[in-house]
């Protein structure tokens, strides 16, 4: 068991499954020599060679289609997209083509492609580096999102993504990258995808998020608890499929809930957590379900960002309000 | 220096032919070396299209397909460029290519199941080919991807992809032919200049003298072709061929062809954008009539020969399209069951909702 950080434990999932896998080819924009803009994928082409691990030109839409194409002739790709971002330059490869791969060919075919993408707020990049887009995804029939919040997770998580037959989108949070360390065993184990996991329990109120938040969620939970209120926090991990029982089985038992996410506001993954309560579990709520989400705007990058970010401070004061309705 | 740096780029690009419109050989050195049996084989393949094409563009006026594109005029394109491949090399084609997914072993009726929307139209079992693509020049990023695969596994395969003078606008058309060009993947591009993007003539794509030449920014071999002469795009792309197999790169080949049919049944009137005085030159130099007098000049054609043919094709639409009209509809439930290898939650409950429902009905 060694301590590490998150982008430590993603280049660890990435080489377990180049080592375990020779079809697992892993490419994208700078990825190769120079290891990453963020180093995730350091010293993988030295260790694993140019045809495994390669650069590609610059263009997203391209390395979408690569992924495809080496998909069909057999091979398992790890494909970046440099910046979430950037995503809309091959919204079609991810959302018109890849995800209707198995469908389209009347299950003959599949893409086994696992993207990643760095995103998330806080950390002063340029316009559109920073955006969470994963609602975006999360409407697509045909591919998984996930989005990782400690060391643990992610090389669990990132696995079982690159050993999925179906295409999984992959959000790394810029922040979570490096601001702190976890225990990550150094042996090759798997997460189930489209499992949700209570990082704190508690009875009083449940605070459902994923990615950055869940930290903020646990920041507020201590607040919570000198104050004697008993927070449970529900990270979903993957929020595209949604693991429903997780959230209403929590729901069932204290009654209250708050959900977090950092995208904006309308839409969305939040949006359809709270719908799904409504549904079916609105007879066991003291209060109306409480939101918070980031306003309906562009993100705002760099300059106000932190002031536009939701943070411990309003998690904690929406679960003070939902406490006391 | 501009002006005279695109005038000589334009002046490489020539357009290749081997017979011309009367069918004589215009171009002894590049005459293709195919068997007696081969050259009957391309006629044969050309007629069996334009009756299977007839027949289609009826079925669909009669309601009993759903989305069809009409081939006519594209048969040297299509089959000339198709007879060039090997088993094995694979097929990345837009929406209006199914005549070189039929020659490369697609049954016609599975592309009848297609064209009505049916997910048994997509299965394309033992053969290397992808779905009609609908998304103009989406296929031909992934068929970079596909050459670069090939490449990778150590394959004396290539891929080849169809668009037209449309698609060879797209962003993916250039990004596709950049990225073979960079991986010096055994890929083929062709585009069909057919003349229109539905209405759209081909001079308001670009303002490029030929799309051939786009080739020389991605730094690939690039060929423009009289795509109405069946030898010619047969030579064509045997060269491309070659020359992708034993690690040249990637060639991009324009085919100068013409739709004589609307581009699609679904309410395109030809009319509304070009006139009978359009329409009347090309259809001289259509490529059946041109490839027929060459044989009959041979003595490797008859009228006996294309009847055969013709009725062959007829019977062969009427067993198709009665295979696909007995194939079970499509229903949600199986929808569901194809989205994935694995059923995610939301849809494992879907999927007992329509099951119920299903069998109420």
């Amino acid at each position: 068991m060694a301590e590490m950080t998150m982008i430590q434990a993603i280049t660890e999932a990435m080489r377990t499954e180049l080592k375990n896998d020779e079809n697992v080819l892993l490419f994208g924009e700078d990825v190769g020599h120079y290891g990453g803009v963020f180093r995730a994928t350091q010293g993988l082409q030295a260790e694993f060679g140019e045809e495994r691990v390669f650069d590609t030109p610059l263009a997203e839409s391209g390395i979408g289609g690569l992924a495809i194409g080496l998909g069909l002739t057999g091979f398992r790709p790890i494909m970046e997209i440099q910046f979430f971002g950037f995503l809309f330059e091959v919204m079609d490869g991810v959302a018109g083509q890849m995800s209707r791969t198995h469908y389209r060919s009347g299950g003959h075919y599949s893409s086994p492609i696992t993207i990643r993408a760095p995103f998330g707020g806080g950390v002063k990049t340029p316009e559109l580096h920073s955006d969470s887009l994963e609602g975006l995804i999360a409407q697509t029939p045909g591919i998984s999102v996930v989005i990782p919040s400690t060391p643990y997770d992610a090389k669990g998580l990132l696995i079982s993504a690159i050993r999925s037959n179906d295409p999984v989108v992959f959000l790394e949070h810029m922040k979570l990258y490096r601001s702190f360390k976890g225990e990550v065993p150094d042996e090759e184990y798997t997460i189930p995808l489209g499992k949700a996991d209570i990082k704190r329990e508690g009875k009083d109120v449940t605070l459902i998020a994923y990615g950055a938040m869940v930290h903020e969620a646990l920041k507020a939970a201590d607040r919570l608890e000198k104050e004697d209120v008993s927070a449970e926090v529900i990270d979903l991990r993957t929020v595209s499929p949604l693991d429903l029982d997780t959230i209403l089985e929590s729901v069932k038992k204290t009654n209250r809930v708050v959900v977090i996410q950092e995208a904006q506001r309308q839409a969305g993954v939040g949006a359809t957590i709270v719908a799904e309560i409504s549904e079916r579990a609105i007879l066991h709520l003291e209060a109306p379900i409480a939101r918070i989400a980031a306003p309906d705007t562009v993100y705002a990058f760099a300059s106000d960002e932190d002031a536009w970010l939701p943070n411990a401070e309003d998690i904690y004061e929406k679960a003070k309000e939902t406490i006391e309705f | 220096m501009a002006e005279k740096t695109i005038e000589a780029v334009e002046d490489k690009f020539e357009t290749f032919q081997v017979l011309n419109e009367d069918g004589k050989v215009v171009n002894e050195d590049a005459l293709p070396d195919l068997s007696d049996d081969q050259l009957k084989e391309l006629m044969k393949r050309m007629v069996y299209t334009r009756v299977a094409d007839q027949r289609a563009v009826s079925l669909g006026r009669q309601g009993r397909l759903g989305f069809y594109a009409p081939v006519a005029g594209q048969e040297a394109s299509m089959l000339g460029s198709h007879f060039a491949l090997d088993k094995e090399d694979w097929i990345a084609p837009g929406y209006r290519d199914i005549p070189q997914l039929i020659w490369h072993g697609y049954p016609l009726s599975k592309a009848y199941l297609f064209s009505r929307g049916h997910y048994k139209g997509g299965q394309m079992e033992g053969i290397n080919v992808l779905m009609p693509q609908i998304i103009i020049g989406a296929q031909i990023v992934q068929a970079a991807g596909i050459a670069l695969g090939l490449k990778k596994k150590q394959k004396e395969n290539v891929v080849i992809t169809y668009t037209g003078d449309g698609g060879s606008s797209q962003g993916d058309f250039y990004e596709g032919m950049n990225f073979a060009g960079a991986f010096n993947a055994p890929a083929i591009f062709i585009v069909q200049n057919n003349q229109f993007a539905i209405s759209v003539p081909a001079e308001k794509q670009t303002a490029a003298g030929t799309i051939a030449q786009k080739a020389v920014a991605a730094g690939i071999e690039g060929v423009q072709v009289d795509g109405m002469d069946v030898l010619a795009v047969y030579a064509a792309t045997k060269k491309a061929r070659d020359n992708a197999i034993s690690g040249n790169g990637p060639t991009l080949i324009e085919t100068l062809c013409y739709r004589y049919g609307p581009h699609s049944l679904s309410g395109d009137d030809p009319t509304r954008y070009r006139t009978e005085d359009q329409d009347d030159p090309w259809e001289k130099k259509d490529p059946l009539v041109r490839f027929r007098k060459f044989l009959e000049e041979k003595g490797l054609w008859s009228e006996e020969q294309e009847n055969e043919v013709v009725e062959q094709a007829k019977a062969d639409v009427k067993a198709a399209i009665k295979e696909a009209d007995e194939t079970p509809h499509q229903k949600v439930s199986e929808l569901i069951e194809i989205m994935g290898n694995d059923l995610s939650s939301n849809l494992e409950e879907q999927l007992e909702y329509y099951r119920a429902k299903e069998s109420n009905e």
